[in-house]
């Protein structure tokens, strides 16, 4: 087995607000294997984007610092290294493509410039280096008339495009790992196809990892080798693709099936929707973090965490019904791809 | 840009024209005249009439007045003898200009790094002193400000000269007394504009990037950050203009501000006039500029004005 290229071990990540402290992420472990593409998945504020970022240090500190665990880079501890250290490894090692590009572009400053800047002082980068390997990159990542484009602002060029500038500055300066917070969110679905597409293409071509972070399971379905589905802070359920779609062995990720619509089945006129709200991260409860919404809850949900449960093959799940002595259950998710003929 | 130039010189020219006429009718409207509080008889009176216009309808009047406005040319003053609006302006103009350039050097600078220093060091104590500091600065009125100036420079500490304009060291006291309230303002606005670049998306970007501390400051967050500064800048300089009349009479400085309130209280008709179409065509080119200056800034108005 290689070593993983990113390795979180057991990682707790909490804001300090004036209302308390906000746990957001509490004891997640995944690993990302060179070459591979990993998913994260889950709804909002359930910890993913917040675990994401802490590979670069990206979140505020403070108010945000690490409760415990830890998370290694190449073998290297993060939260060990130094502001200058982290700045190296910012844009070279790993590459951050967020979310929404009309936002997060400088509105005042040329595409060219902000791709550029990822070489801005690297030791070893000429400008002119610079200028090339950014006009080459966004000719990669399908930008047209790159000289022209170079020079314009952010708000001269549509969502896609803009999205395709975020990923040729992640991509530019070489990174070994590429983190993704819903690439595609803000983009509607033909735009999304190609980006997916782009990133995978990219991927192939320059060996790169990629974790994606997305609610959207057809995402993960398109892209990804492995899934983590976090709920609450924790990771719930994990496991190869196939496993988590066909062999899913938690109540939340058969609800998150359940909840996509589909058009060819006779589910079409009915969107399952999981009932209640997402605990509070304020004081998030002692047991599993989805027992109040889960319809299988037993009184242990409530009361204690559930062990993560090893189901071979790399498929794991922390939910008290894989214990030996628990009930047999068929899940259901009357929609979902595995239970669909 | 060049369409969009000229646009904008027709609407400055048009606003100068509104301006004349409104402040022409006003100032006929006021009661009395240039004469009534002289001791003269009659006949002279007549005659300062008839020398002055006055005799014509008041329509003839204005027309005259605008065909002359048209060439330059601003009249002669009725109190001063022998004294041309434009000489006066000619030579009082140099002494507020300086002032309050002066004023608005020390106001947009200071305030500019004052606003910066506090946001990137929010809840510091340095952020309190400037806090403060800004506090003081919009509370208390330039009046109140000269005064205290002079007291405690000028008279308690002997550092500066308290009255008069003849060399740097004359200028402080009085530039100072008239931007304070301007630096205060604008390092509030700078500090809150700062606040609310830090925490948009594109800072991290930057971060993620790999940019520097300083470099995600300087390029990322003052050049978004200062754009409502720019805004602001065309009013600013009219009311640091418009300042100088108390500071200037507080210093003793033989500015503009002098003459323009006296010849309001004698009902010097054309020395009114002249100074606020000055004032006016000063005020109107200054945010003239300033919205050129906002356009090359700010790359998204340039597109939608082309």
């Amino acid at each position: 087995m290689p070593e993983p290229i990113l390795d979180v071990q057991d990682l707790s990540y909490s804001f300090k607000t004036y209302g308390g402290e906000v746990e957001a992420v509490r004891g997640v472990s995944f690993n990302v294997f060179p070459g591979e593409v990993v998913g994260i998945v889950g709804e909002s504020g359930c910890g993913k984007s917040v675990s994401a970022q802490c590979a670069l240090r990206l979140n505020p500190e403070p108010p945000g610092f690490r409760k415990g665990g830890r998370l290694l880079y190449k073998g290297e501890d993060v939260f060990g290294k130094t502001e200058r250290e982290m700045r190296d490894m910012r844009g070279t090692e790993i590459g951050f493509v967020f979310q929404d590009p009309m936002t997060y572009l400088n509105p005042t400053m040329k595409i060219g410039a902000q791709v550029e800047e990822v070489f801005v002082g690297r030791p070893g980068v000429s400008r002119k280096d610079a200028k090339r390997r950014s006009a080459e990159m966004l000719r990669l990542v399908g930008i047209s008339d790159v000289e022209r484009r170079s020079n314009q602002y952010p708000h001269e060029l549509s969502g896609g495009m803009k999205q395709r500038v975020m990923i040729a500055m992640a991509l530019v300066g070489g990174p070994s790992l590429i983190i993704a917070d819903e690439p595609t969110t803000s983009l509607d679905v033909t735009i999304e196809a190609q980006i997916l597409e782009l990133l995978d293409g990219l991927r192939k071509k320059l060996g790169t990892s990629i974790v994606i972070i997305t609610h959207d399971l057809g995402v993960i379905a398109k892209m990804c080798d492995r899934v983590y589905v976090m709920y609450g802070g924790k990771v719930v359920e994990s496991g190869p693709v196939e496993d988590i779609f066909y062999r899913t062995a938690h109540p939340y990720t058969a609800g998150l099936l359940g909840s996509i619509a589909r058009l060819e089945t006779e589910c079409a006129d009915e969107l399952k929707a999981i009932e209640g709200t997402p605990p509070d991260l304020f004081s998030p409860p002692p047991g599993c973090p989805f027992a109040a919404r889960c319809d299988y809850a037993m009184r242990v949900c409530y009361e204690r965490p559930a062990p993560g449960y090893d189901l071979g093959g790399g498929h794991a799940s922390s939910c008290w019904l894989r214990h030996e002595y628990a009930a047999p259950v068929e899940l259901r998710s009357p929609c979902a791809p595995g239970t669909v003929a | 840009m060049g369409r969009y130039i000229a646009k904008r010189i027709v609407i400055s020219l048009a606003t100068l024209f509104v301006l004349v006429t409104v402040v022409f009718a006003l100032v006929r409207l006021m009661p009395g005249d240039p004469f009534s509080s002289e001791k003269i008889t009659p006949q002279i009176r007549q005659n300062l009439e008839r020398y002055y216009g006055f005799d014509k309808p008041i329509l003839q009047q204005y027309v005259i007045y605008i065909g002359q406005l048209a060439k330059g040319d601003l009249g002669y003053s009725m109190k001063y003898a022998n004294a041309t609006v434009n000489d006066i302006i000619a030579k009082a103009f140099p002494y507020s200009a300086d002032l309050g350039l002066r004023a608005l050097a020390i106001a947009v600078s200071v305030g500019l790094t004052l606003g910066i220093v506090s946001a990137l060091n929010r809840k510091k104590p340095i952020d309190a002193v400037c806090v403060v500091v800004a506090m003081i600065g919009t509370s208390i009125p330039d009046f109140i400000m000269g005064y205290v100036l002079q007291y405690f420079f000028g008279i308690r500490w002997g550092l500066l000269p308290i009255a008069q304009y003849k060399g740097f060291a004359y200028t402080v006291l009085p530039s100072i007394g008239l931007g304070f309230y301007t630096l205060a303002l604008v390092s509030r606005l700078m500090r809150s504009s700062m606040l609310e670049v830090v925490q948009q998306d594109y800072i991290k970007t930057a971060m993620a990037k790999g940019a520097s501390r300083f470099r995600i400051v300087w390029k990322h967050m003052i050049r978004n950050a200062i754009l409502p500064i720019v805004t602001i800048l065309g009013p600013i300089t009219a009311s640091v203009l418009t300042g100088t009349f108390v500071i200037e009479s507080i210093f003793a400085i033989p500015g503009m501000g002098k003459f323009y309130v006296t010849s309001v209280q004698s009902l010097d008709y054309t020395l009114v006039l002249g100074m606020t179409v000055f004032f006016g065509a000063f005020l109107v080119s200054a945010n003239f500029i300033v919205d050129i200056l906002y356009g090359i800034i700010d790359p998204r108005i340039r597109v939608s004005r082309r």
